[in-house]
């Protein structure tokens, strides 16, 4: 495995996990596309010796097509992935004017009604439930 | 026999195609629909029969040659996967076409649908571990569909967290693949088992933990299930209860595979520890929760919990409870949305505070919910006794005292949560309702129907545990004997 090919494996790896820890949907989906690639060049790597031959005639040591071709499929199923995403992040954008991951709601408002219960707990015995959904309920 | 075997991916995508083009004709849409998923239910239970009989189905597509061909076998686990999914399908697919609003009514869901359909047989039926990544993806390209169908701000928001975490794990498992290629120059499912267990330990390790955390994310397993109680209640009642039913199972199904052909005996108390943390904290998850939906959605995380124990525990009695676990939990998971699909229909929400009084609205609707749930919670003389029984068991021969305790004491918690939805959604006095004080079916027939149909599958389980028992028996001493060679050529 070459050097090179290492190296620029692992920025690509590290730059695409960067993307991927922030908040916006569309550098999210910069990130997934980042570590696809490292993914595809890791398998490349791991499959053929550098400077052996693509599969060309039958003459010297050539590259194993096999993971190539898995690294084709790959690179296919990510193109439709990351224009899906795309499509999910605009989405995101024409509904609440951004297009940042949220929280779980429902996760969040539990915990802020078991905090609310807490702060009261003495003057408030009797259970006040949790408050109404927000307006996203149907 | 085995020319029948692709007919399980080509009828589902064929039938997508077609019913694309008759997205404007809803009517001509949903017959195609039913009649393919019809047809691969029949085809599954011809596969299921001749495979118990007379051992397992082999198909290298094209007639390539092994290394190069897609490769389809059906093995016992697979035939009666096949059989349970597409049983599920066709009666989530009945359920769909009694259920008004917009998005029952998308022209998108029945192609996705279909999709959906083709990804899951062909997952169960990949050959070689590349086929089973590319299962995966046609399964969740349509999960993605699905799950966004209405695309308004909660499923969008949900949707988002759910197909960012399935990109990344199909990234994960692409990487284990090409590693594993590159290990042992080989995917076929039937060649790997030899090959690994050549490989230096180190590197097996490594191959087997990247696999069990691909795999792990889609049966949502300990640490990382948080995205499903987050995605999962905001879909469509008919997406969630094949969601529920289906997709975490066929993550089980490929850890299995893992677990027994591919790396029997690795990483064994890694896996018991995330058993057991997997029921405790899913079942604690779900008594924290106020929502029918959400409840019902920890409760797939804490039952999943039961099949990775008996995965972990090993050999043929504990691998047998898994095979059991999964033929009871698939129709009873799927019962118990299909029932809070009803609720949501008639009262609008699954909030526990919103809804109540439904058993006294309608007795034999509080009873739909009553009979999944006790057997969920493994309450006998249900389905969920047995194969949490046959896990005690196993644990108690292999003197696995600890996973046995957390077990028992997991379906405790298991029970606590149902009946906080009992007295939540059953109980009380009905709340006011636009159309008086009536009963709950009678406004949905074919719901409330195929609702019942599914309960009754549960049963059926139960009350065929017997033989059902003994096929789960062979299908393990298949998977634990067999683990060098998975089916030889017919």
């Amino acid at each position: 495995m070459s050097v090179v090919l290492a190296v620029l494996i692992g920025v690509l790896a590290a730059a695409g996990t960067a993307l991927l820890l922030q908040r916006s949907l569309t550098r999210i989906v910069l990130g997934v596309g980042l570590l696809a690639n490292a993914a595809n060049l890791l398998v490349l790597a791991a499959s053929a010796r550098p400077a052996d031959a693509p599969i060309v005639g039958n003459d010297g040591r050539l590259g194993d097509p096999v993971p190539q071709a898995l690294i084709l499929t790959a690179i296919v199923i990510g193109f439709a992935l990351v224009s899906f995403l795309l499509a999910v992040a605009y989405r995101a954008w024409t509904i609440s004017g951004n297009d940042q991951v949220e929280d779980d709601i429902e996760d969040r408002r539990l915990a802020a009604a078991l905090r609310a219960r807490a702060a009261r707990q003495g003057d408030a015995p009797a259970d006040p439930g949790p408050p109404a959904r927000p307006e996203a309920d149907r | 026999m085995r020319s029948l075997l692709p007919l399980f991916v080509v009828l589902p995508l064929v039938a997508a195609a077609v019913s694309v083009a008759l997205a404007r004709v809803p009517k001509a849409q949903r017959t195609v629909a039913v009649v393919t998923i019809g047809a691969t239910v029949a085809l599954a239970v011809v596969v299921l029969v001749s495979v118990d009989r007379d051992g397992p189905l082999r198909m290298n597509l094209g007639g390539w040659p092994g290394r190069i061909a897609i490769t389809m076998v059906a093995d016992r686990l697979a035939a009666v996967m096949l059989v349970l999914g597409a049983v599920m399908l066709l009666v989530v697919l009945f359920y769909a076409l009694g259920q008004s609003g917009e998005g029952a009514r998308s022209p998108w869901y029945v192609p996705a649908y279909l999709v959906l359909a083709a990804g899951i047989s062909a997952a169960f039926l990949a050959g070689d571990l590349f086929n089973l990544f590319v299962a995966f993806e046609i399964l969740l390209a349509a999960s993605y569909v699905l799950i966004t169908l209405e695309g308004d701000d909660d499923q969008i928001r949900a949707g988002t967290t759910y197909i960012v975490i399935n990109v990344i794990e199909s990234l994960l498992l692409f990487l284990a693949v090409g590693l594993v290629f590159a290990a042992t120059g080989t995917l076929s499912m039937a060649e790997l088992p030899g090959r690994l267990a050549e490989l230096p330990v180190g590197i097996a390790v490594g191959l087997n933990v990247l696999l069990l955390i691909a795999f792990g994310l889609k049966a949502a397993i300990f640490p990382l299930f948080s995205w499903l109680p987050d995605s999962y209640p905001t879909a469509l009642s008919p997406v969630t209860a094949v969601f529920a039913g289906l997709l975490t199972k066929i993550g089980v199904y490929a850890l299995i595979r893992t677990e027994t052909q591919l790396f029997p005996g690795g990483q064994r108390t890694l896996l018991l520890v995330i058993a057991g943390l997997t029921m405790v904290i899913g079942g604690l998850g779900a008594i924290a929760q106020v929502d029918m939906k959400r409840i019902l959605s920890f409760h797939i995380v804490s039952q999943i919990g039961y099949m990775v124990a008996g995965l972990a525990l090993g050999g043929v009695a504990a691998i047998a409870a898994t095979v059991f676990f999964i033929i009871h939990q698939i129709p009873t998971k799927t019962a118990l949305f299909l029932v809070e699909g009803v609720v949501e229909q008639d009262t609008g929400t699954s909030a526990l505070d919103r809804v109540g009084g439904l058993a006294r609205r309608s007795g034999v609707f509080g009873l739909l919910f009553l009979l999944p749930a006790l057997s969920l919670a493994g309450i006998p003389p249900f389905s969920g006794f047995v194969a949490k029984l046959g896990l005690i068991e196993a644990g108690f021969g292999l003197a696995e005292w600890v996973i046995v305790g957390v077990a028992v004491a997991a379906s405790l918690l298991t029970l606590l949560s149902m009946v906080k939805i009992w007295t939540g959604v059953f109980w009380g006095d009905p709340q006011p309702h636009p159309r008086g004080r009536v009963g709950v079916i009678r406004h949905h027939r074919l719901m409330g129907a195929v609702t019942a149909a599914t309960v009754a599958l549960g049963l059926a389980v139960a009350v065929a545990a017997g033989p059902i028992w003994r096929f789960c028996e062979r299908t393990a001493t298949d998977l634990v004997a067999s683990a060098p060679e998975r089916g030889g050529d017919r």
